[in-house]
């Protein structure tokens, strides 16, 4: 990614697609990404959302935030619908029954309605290959109902559905590596990304919208509400996440990993975990289990970039 | 010019979709729809049809993506049976709800358990109160026809709600009939293009979807009823249309010699021509019977059942799916309801048979006719009575 | 309140944006506060705003939206001058 010695974010495109107005929590990481994603997609763009914070901080009848047009109609199928639209779209244009011009199509959702609830039709878009992104915006667990764990919740942390106790450590299995399930349909672009790398962002966001076929764009998404942190610090959590390896960002293009930010020697996890309540049962141990994880995870980046 | 040909009924709703110049289809296969849909991708493949088809991984995504493409403004079209209509009955209230103009095609099929890929109405029943307006066909003439009409009838800025033509699995999906297929010209006369004035375009944002707390979700469901009700005028119109045009009439409830008719038996789909032989039989011997198909499900037609009744003593009305544990066969639970606060009520029997493609054939409709007379005379403690099972 | 009659037919909502209506900045217990004199106008507390709760004004300098800010600091936090300062919301 470029380095930017001072950030422009002022030659960001300016116009707000993402109204403000919306009822997300104080602090809302989540918002702030889908306000960058916006940005990235500009006007020629139909939103396709899966039912989750975004859905329901938005749009509250008769109010909605979005300036661009959006359907949302259930939890699992964001990725179904949006396949319908995109091949609407393509047999109208080419029957002369809609403007002509690219339309984006994207759909969003939550970790849960994309690793868990939605991953079917996830999948079934991806390998029929439409031309749509789909953008994941990762919380880490099912936010919107009361913070209970997903299949992207990471190890040891607590949710009220993976809480610590006698017998439990909180979530006992590892995050899934749901940017591997995409890149193993065969699609043309797999991408993660955070909102302290705002340009990095929507970069991606825009070239995944660029290249034909799906694309797939995992964001980082902190929430203070149910990582118990402060509103303050979550793009400083968006920024530590990547600087102790606990959320490598790269991207995948037709198969080809590319880091997109490494690091000498990584950051201590506990500078990441410390700030979040939901790790604080945590002990020394866990932690040493953890750190250790997390290296080798990037060193596998690491080995499948420079492999090209 | 049409031409009437011997096909299979499952073609002739492919034909239908194909002359009514669908854009989007998404559809999983399902036994007994498959040859509806692999018809259409045969269409599609060569070019007969300029349309998407979706290869969707389930019935919830096919549905799913009728609604993305209804949407966006695109004639879409689906078909499925049984085990994938419940599979699909997660996302069916949408399309209603959201006001999103469609047609699928039902091959009614019994649920599981056990698996049975044969047909009744068990399928169809399930989805009753999803919203959608729901015709019932008979024959392979009914499917081709009301496959055309019902794009009429969806797409209608009267309407615009979702249609589903019922056909039962196999008795009536795979019989091969002499049906007129209709021809190109007319049906473009017919059935103009689709037009959605709240379609997804970037130039023209809307947010369709959004979530409705206590204060106001009664007010949108009222309203989304109201317009279910109002639409069946406009159902009415376009059938009248359809036989002004073409010469075949088809009404949201059809008689049988049921005018004088003292003792009528009731229907659902393809049976009733079966039962019309044993109608004629018994009227040879001089029992006035008559038959009712109830051919518009869903608005239920209140006013032409009431007509049809009028000066009847008894209904038998035929279920081909259970209520568990329920007041009678759904099919007899609506007539009763229907005809509750009418001054002169017949007695109305409910009798179900013909689960899981149990064939019912001319002699056991006569016996069905003769023993709901008995019930009809001395009674009965049954709420309802299972019919043609052995004991 | 809307009548059943008034309801858009599927509910659809036809004016984009309406939410800007909602006061989210009733919400905040804090507000920021910019030191234009340490302020580089770098614009990375308008790019981090949750809320797109800050603009900037001719000059340069940042312009806050006080009807939607919800006070949640992320500003304060970032700006690497440390010229936004977070004080108590009187309002």
């Amino acid at each position: 990614m470029e380095k930017y010695g001072l950030y422009v974010p002022k030659l960001a495109p300016q116009k707000e697609y993402f109204a403000p107005g919306h009822r997300a929590c104080v602090g809302c990481g989540e918002m702030l990404a889908v306000r960058q994603v916006c940005k990235a997609l500009g006007k020629e763009t139909i939103v396709i959302n899966s039912t989750g914070c975004i859905e329901i901080v938005s749009s509250l009848f008769p109010d909605t935030s979005w300036e661009m047009p959006w359907m949302h109609t259930l939890f699992d199928n964001a990725a179904a619908v949006a396949s319908g639209v995109e091949s609407a779209i393509r047999v109208m244009q080419r029957k002369g029954k809609y403007r002509d011009g690219k339309v984006n199509v994207v759909a969003m959702g939550g970790d849960g309605a994309t690793f868990d609830i939605g991953l079917q039709a996830l999948s079934g878009a991806m390998e029929r290959g439409h031309d749509f992104i789909y953008v994941c915006y990762d919380n880490e667990a099912y936010m919107n109902t009361g913070i209970q764990r997903s299949s992207a919740t990471p190890y040891g942390a607590m949710t009220t559905t993976s809480p610590p106790g006698k017998k439990s450590i909180g979530q006992a299995t590892w995050k899934k590596d749901m940017p591997a399930i995409a890149v193993a349909h065969n699609i043309p672009y797999v991408a993660t990304a955070s909102p302290a790398y705002p340009f990095d962002l929507m970069a991606k966001v825009k070239k995944g919208a660029e290249l034909k076929g799906p694309a797939y764009i995992q964001i980082y998404s902190p929430c203070p509400t149910g990582w118990r942190s402060a509103g303050e610090i979550s793009v400083k959590l968006a920024r530590l996440v990547v600087e102790t390896g606990a959320f490598p960002l790269y991207e995948v293009e037709n198969g080809k990993y590319k880091l997109s930010m490494d690091f000498e020697k990584l950051r201590p996890i506990i500078d990441y975990m410390k700030p979040q309540g939901r790790f604080r049962h945590l002990t020394e141990s866990d932690l040493v289990l953890i750190q250790k994880r997390l290296e080798d995870q990037l060193q596998e980046l690491r080995d499948k970039s420079n492999a090209n | 010019m049409a031409k009437k040909v011997g096909t299979e009924a499952s073609f002739a709703v492919a034909d239908a979709v194909k002359l009514a110049n669908v854009d989007v289809i998404a559809a999983y296969p399902i036994t007994p729809q498959t040859h509806i849909v692999e018809k259409l991708s045969e269409y599609v493949a060569d070019g007969e049809l300029d349309a998407e088809y979706i290869c969707v991984e389930s019935e919830h995504s096919a549905m799913s993506a009728c609604c993305g493409s209804s949407a966006t403004g695109a004639r879409t079209f689906t078909a499925t049976a049984g085990q994938g209509l419940e599979l699909m009955h997660e996302v069916l209230t949408i399309p209603a709800s959201s006001r999103l103009p469609m047609v699928a095609a039902i091959c009614n099929r019994a649920l599981s358990g056990p698996l049975s890929v044969w047909g009744d109405h068990s399928d169809l029943m399930g989805v009753r109160d999803t919203g959608w307006i729901q015709i019932i066909a008979e024959n392979g003439q009914d499917v081709h026809d009301l496959t055309i009409a019902a794009f009429k009838i969806s797409e209608h800025k009267n309407v615009l709600f979702p249609v589903m033509i019922h056909m039962d699995g196999f008795h009536l999906t795979h019989v091969i009939e002499p049906i007129i297929i209709m021809d190109q010209e007319d049906v473009d006369k017919f059935l103009p293009p689709f037009e959605f004035d709240n379609k997804l375009d970037p130039h023209y944002p809307v947010s369709q979807g959004t979530y409705a707390p206590p204060h106001i979700y009664p007010e949108i469901k009222k309203a989304q009823d109201v317009a279910l009700v109002n639409s069946k005028e406009t159902i009415k119109n376009i059938f009248k249309e359809y036989g002004d045009l073409f010469g075949r009439y088809y009404n949201p409830v059809e008689t049988y010699m049921a005018d004088d008719a003292e003792t009528i038996l009731v229907t659902m789909g393809s049976f009733s021509e079966t039962a019309t032989l044993a109608v004629d039989k018994l009227r040879d011997e001089g029992n006035k019977v008559g038959l009712i198909r109830v051919r518009l499900w869903r608005p239920f037609p209140f006013e032409e059942l009431r007509d049809a009744v009028k000066s009847v003593d008894s209904l038998i009305v035929l279920d081909r799916a259970i209520s568990y544990g329920g007041p009678a066969g759904p099919l007899c639970s609506e007539i009763r309801s229907a005809l509750y606060q009418e001054k002169k009520r017949p007695q109305i029997i409910s009798f179900i048979s013909g689960l899981g493609g149990r064939a019912i054939d001319p002699e056991h409709f006569e016996s069905m006719i003769l023993h709901g007379q008995e019930v009809a005379q001395s009674g009965s403690n049954n709420e309802y009575e299972i019919l043609g099972v052995r004991e | 309140m809307l009548s059943w009659k008034d309801i858009p037919r599927g509910a659809i909502v036809t004016t984009p944006g309406s939410a800007k209506e909602y006061r989210t900045g009733d919400w905040r217990s804090q507000r920021p506060e910019w030191d234009l004199a340490k302020c580089i106008k770098c614009g990375l507390c308008y790019i981090y705003c949750p809320d797109a709760s800050i603009g900037w004004n001719d000059d340069g300098y940042p312009l806050w939206d006080e009807y939607h800010c919800k006070g949640c600091g992320i500003c304060a936090c970032e700006c690497w001058t440390k010229a936004i300062n977070m004080v108590e919301e009187t309002e």
